[in-house]
């Protein structure tokens, strides 16, 4: 880039690279904050973009919509929005795995995103590809655009997705790409480099899409949707919409053989391909090799949306040529005659160790340079869209000089989401599982609302209608457990032959309604006829009580674990601590604690590569330490 | 951390033909260089690392305090990771404790209990049970108590543990793969099959705890009291058991006033035996008090070894032993079979029929006693040499609390708890396990969902 063709562009509080599912909601978040805000895009038309399966949500994921959505973010408003086909995954498997998962319209999400960041006061929407970070004395300053545009900014939020360097293979065909046929960014991942920021090399692949009528659902197992829907965001109550459904086939021993006949033209077999992908994602060809004791492999057959014929073919990613790609898929029931729309691709790209960055998601050593999503080496648009949010917090909490907000694992699945990427780092793309989780049976879906609204509050993200909204509903859970153990149930002919009904022992002394909820067979809405005084409550509210009250003896288990987890976490280290002065730490320790910074005993507990007994060596150290300074007192 | 040079004496006191003085840190070669005059009269820290020199330990003027062979070892490839100096000399309480005054006197401290090992612990070279088992092995009171450290020390124990965690991981990654994964078609994990391989689980810890009433025993040795009215014979029966005469022995009755604490080792079995004044009623204060120390350690015995005369009637001494011991294990032994058998116990039924004859004087009947012990207390079923033991209490503790937790998973399924409660205690279960061995959990976990399981769009 030749200096001449620079020109000022402009200065804001916060510049956000990218506009992603990360970048829309670090945005909307420091717009939101009162920070004048630039979003770069290298493209308009890829907003809010979902470049692989049609939903959102699911395991995990669900969990991370309505958290988001506590702290005053963006995605599960919109994800309501979109919404044209609800489920709610294990319900048979008890509250705390209960995942909310929807199929979304893809353009209407990208059109409803993009319009409420356009309609956003604090917020500048702007096409253009930054290509470098301008860092001064380890501090952000500006961003500088391709075509010589020069941003000033106080603050910095990379969230560049998979386009960094993008490359896409198919089969012996690989070249230059970002993700849908739009363009990488070559630059900006050199930039990066000069400032010394470690990158890894990623992958991930998305299936082939096919033309609706070009396929059979006739043949294949029909999937409709849970009545009634209950929407991500807790602001919305109910979600009127005609569900579609999604269809379910199998790949068969020809579809393998195919496979299996073709496996030296796949770029990973062929070891060409060297970037390592998810294990939760695996290709097709991944499947046949590894399971191959299996004689078949599900398909899940998914629109894209309702103005669209196009279908997703979830199950089916491959990194095969599309002339193979054909073959096979056309090998599977239903699919015999089907139109590739779009053929399936694997694309690599750069990513950064997240090991470098803070519980802030803030570079440890560039000021005010914060980075977000994919390109931390996470996968999925929930766990984008959750560190978006934190990083846009952040930034502004940063330049405000006000207390970060880091969520540690108790408190909630973007807690764990960071903590994990930032103290352990990560070898594949990241997702979400709700066993990632250590105290899942508090982070349930069902209480985001209750764990975060309050903080979302303190950072200033929770408006004034969704503080109302929550406090209320704070106030009538409340009011109602105190209600359920005033009120006793005795021994009565009515009671008894209730009991009888469904199956439960009879009572012999009284008990209140709270202690007789405890049992299995009671619920709330099977004890109404034995709870005449009863108000008529809103379904998540009476919905919290009785799971509060079910599993109340697991739910203390679980916050006695926190107890004994938060003081660990609660155990400061020192930034000045030097791990090569303490002699006992094996040296992988001190070299890993040296890297990792972490900033209390917990999270040196969970870098990788740090045995118990070195926990046990620092442990001592500190105490030493501590001693020392208070003798010199 | 700098830490200063500690000394102390290696082996037992005790009788022996040599004795080891140990020293440990950056102090550890001058200090000995400091004492230390060398055949080849070079100083120490110009003789070859790790070889055995030959010298003498002295006084300033010269004087010879021993005849030594002094092993230098540098650091880091010691036991602490610290320079480390092994000084050989005659066994015995005296040339080990003047050579010990001599390095004291030149700034080395004298080490805490353990506090070679700690220093091992905290330098990186050994993990938290291996500094455990080398505390037991040190400790160690006889020969199998010692291959029992030496299993743990090579991990028979962390095998065993690791059984049951792979089983207890195999059967978590099954349960996360039916939550995480839910749309794939991976079969559902039935509460039958839970409950089953649970109660597997459940069982093989309690055959864990179960050996470690052996293992402690190994340690620590049975805590055995010798009761019985005077002058039957108790002392003599000690004597007998240590194969010395430490306690005084007369046909005065009452002559043994407190009570005596030795260490024998019965076929195998270590007895940690404690000598006891005669049970007699009596007016005599000093002796009183020792009656009453002796009925006092009643309770904290794990055997009683009940001694009778059979020269003498039974008499209300004996039936009140009888009385006092009636829940405890115990031999009962009737001493003097060489004399004309006066006892009779057609009162008390159940004592004939286990009644060990012996007379001590003649050396009669004693192995009988060795027989006994061995099948109260050598549980056949437990191998030493085969089985894991456990024997550190921090292990027991921790596997009482897995074995609670696992009964609560029982307890869950049975009660019909959905998945996501039941998996908690599976989860405690493991974590309480992986404490012993100091393994962590949940990347074990997301590991084995995926290599074990077909998932992903």
């Amino acid at each position: 880039m030749k200096k001449d063709i620079r020109f000022h562009a402009g200065k804001y509080d916060v510049v956000v690279v990218g506009a992603g599912h990360a970048g829309c909601e670090a945005a909307l978040a420091t717009a939101r904050l009162g920070k004048k805000t630039l979003m770069l895009t290298m493209s308009l038309d890829a907003i809010a973009m979902m470049a692989c399966n049609p939903n959102i949500g699911g395991t995990g994921k669900g969990h991370l919509v309505r958290e988001i959505d506590a702290l005053g973010g963006q995605m599960a408003l919109i994800a309501d929005q979109a919404m044209i086909q609800f489920r709610m995954l294990n319900m048979s498997k008890g509250p705390a795995v209960h995942s909310l998962r929807a199929q979304a319209d893809k353009r209407i999400y990208h059109v409803n995103m993009k319009q409420v960041i356009e309609e956003e006061p604090n917020l500048d929407l702007k096409q253009g590809e930054a290509v470098e970070v301008i860092v001064e004395n380890s501090q952000v300053t500006g961003i500088l655009t391709k075509t010589g545009g020069l941003y000033l900014a106080d603050a910095i939020i990379i969230c560049t997705g998979t386009y960094l360097k993008g490359r896409i293979y198919m089969g012996e065909v690989n070249f230059e790409g970002g993700p849908s046929g739009l363009f990488p960014a070559n630059d900006l991942s050199n930039s990066l480099k000069q400032l010394n920021i470690d990158l890894k090399r990623f992958k991930t692949s998305t299936p082939a899409r096919v033309h609706r009528d070009s396929i059979d659902t006739t043949v294949m197992e029909i999937q409709e949707g849970d009545n009634p829907i209950e929407p991500f965001s807790f602001m919305n109550s109910k979600i009127d919409v005609s569900q579609v459904p999604c269809y379910l086939t199998y790949t068969n021993e020809k579809t393998h053989d195919i496979i299996k006949g073709n496996l030296s033209r796949s770029p990973m077999y062929a070891g060409e391909m060297e970037s390592i992908g998810p294990r939760y994602c695996p290709s097709i060809e991944d499947k046949v090799v590894r399971f191959s004791d299996k004689d078949k492999h599900q398909i899940f057959v998914e629109p894209e949306g309702l103005d669209t014929k196009e279908m997703y073919i979830q199950g089916f990613s491959t990194t095969l040529p599309e002339e193979v790609q054909i073959q096979m898929y056309r090998s599977v029931s239903g699919l015999e005659k089907c139109e590739i729309m779009r053929p399936a691709y694997a694309i690599e790209y750069d990513c950064i160790d997240p090991t470098q960055l803070k519980r802030t998601l803030e570079l440890k050593f560039i000021d005010n340079l914060f980075f977000a999503g994919q390109v931390n080496g996470s996968s999925g648009y929930e766990e984008a869209a959750g560190q978006g949010l934190v990083a846009g917090i952040n930034a502004v909490m940063n330049l405000d000089n006000n207390e970060p907000l880091v969520l540690d694992r108790s408190e909630a699945y973007i807690g764990v989401l960071i903590d994990d990427l930032v103290t352990k780092g990560t070898n594949e793309p990241y997702r979400m599982m709700t066993s990632r989780a250590e105290y899942r049976l508090v982070l349930r879906q069902d209480n985001a609302d209750l764990r975060l609204t309050e903080k979302g509050r303190r950072v200033g993200l929770v408006n004034d209608d969704r503080y109302l909204k929550f406090k209320e509903k704070e106030q009538l859970i409340e009011n109602e457990k105190v209600r359920l153990k005033k009120v006793i149930a005795n021994p009565t002919d009515e009671v008894q032959a209730y009991l009888k009904e469904i199956g439960a022992v009879p009572l012999k002394t009284g008990v209140s309604l709270l202690d007789l909820l405890r049992r299995p067979e009671v619920t709330y809405l099977n004890c109404a006829v034995i709870d005449k005084e009863r108000p008529i409550l809103p379904e998540p509210v009476w919905k919290q009580v009785e799971t509060q009250i079910k599993y109340q003896g697991y739910i203390e288990k679980q916050f006695k674990q926190i107890e004994q987890f938060k003081k660990l976490e609660g155990k400061k280290i020192p930034e000045s601590i030097d791990y090569n002065l303490i002699t006992g730490l094996r040296l992988e320790a001190r070299q890993k604690l040296s890297l990792i910074k972490p900033d209390s005993l917990g999270q040196a507990s969970r870098v990788s590569g740090v045995s118990p007994a070195d926990m046990n060596v620092l442990m001592i150290y500190l105490e030493q330490m501590r001693r020392t300074k208070n003798d010199e007192r | 951390m700098d830490r200063d040079t500690i000394g102390a004496v290696a082996t037992s006191v005790g009788i022996a033909g040599i004795g080891i003085v140990r020293v440990s840190g950056d102090q550890a070669i001058g200090s000995v260089s400091n004492i230390f005059k060398s055949k080849k009269g070079q100083s120490l820290d110009m003789l070859s690392n790790r070889k055995i020199h030959y010298g003498w330990i002295v006084e300033e003027d010269g004087k010879i305090i021993d005849e030594v062979l002094v092993v230098p070892m540098k650091r880091p490839y010691t036991y602490t990771k610290e320079d480390v100096v092994e000084i050989h000399c005659h066994g015995g309480i005296v040339s080990v404790e003047r050579i010990l005054k001599k390095l004291l006197d030149q700034g080395v401290r004298l080490a805490e209990r353990g506090e070679f090992t700690k220093r091992a612990f905290l330098n990186g070279r050994i993990d938290l049970s291996q500094a455990e088992a080398v505390m037991d092995l040190v400790s160690a009171k006889t020969k199998n108590s010692f291959q029992l450290s030496m299993n743990q020390l090579q991990g028979r124990l962390s095998q065993a543990l690791n059984d049951i965690r792979k089983q207890l991981v195999d059967m978590l990654a099954h349960i996360e793969v039916n939550i995480d994964f839910p749309e794939y078609d991976e079969e559902e994990v039935t509460r039958e099959h839970l409950l089953n391989i649970s109660r597997e689980i459940e069982s093989k810890i309690f055959r864990l705890i179960e050996t470690s009433e052996v293992g402690m025993i190994h340690r620590e040795g049975i805590k055995t009291l010798i009761l019985g009215k005077p002058n039957v014979g108790k002392s003599s029966l000690m004597n007998y058991l240590l194969n010395e005469n430490r306690a005084i022995v007369t046909d005065i009755p009452g002559t043994t006033r407190d009570t005596i604490e030795e260490f024998v080792n019965l076929a195998g079995v270590p007895l940690k035996i404690i000598d006891t004044a005669g049970i007699r009623q009596t007016e005599d204060i000093v002796e009183k008090i020792g009656v009453e120390k002796a009925l006092h350690k009643i309770d904290e015995a794990d055997l009683i070894l009940v001694v009778f005369d059979g020269s003498r009637y039974l008499e209300e001494e004996d039936l009140m032993i009888m009385e006092k011991i009636k829940d405890k294990k115990a031999l009962y032994l009737l001493n003097k079979t060489d004399l004309e058998e006066k006892i009779s116990f057609d009162s008390i039924p159940y004592i004939k029929d286990v009644l060990i004859r012996i007379s001590i004087i003649n050396n009669e009947g004693l192995m009988a006693i060795e027989k006994e012990v061995k099948k109260l207390f050598l549980k056949a079923s437990i191998n030493v040499e085969e089985d894991a033991v456990v024997n550190n209490i921090r292990h027991k503790n921790l596997l009482l609390k897995a074995k609670s937790a696992i009964k609560d998973v029982i307890q869950s399924i049975e009660d019909q708890q959905t998945i996501d409660c039941i998996e908690v205690d599976i989860m405690e279960t493991l974590e309480y396990l992986g404490e012993i061995t100091g393994d962590a959990v949940r990347e074990d976990l997301v590991d084995k969902i995926f290599s074990d399981f077909c998932i992903g769009k």
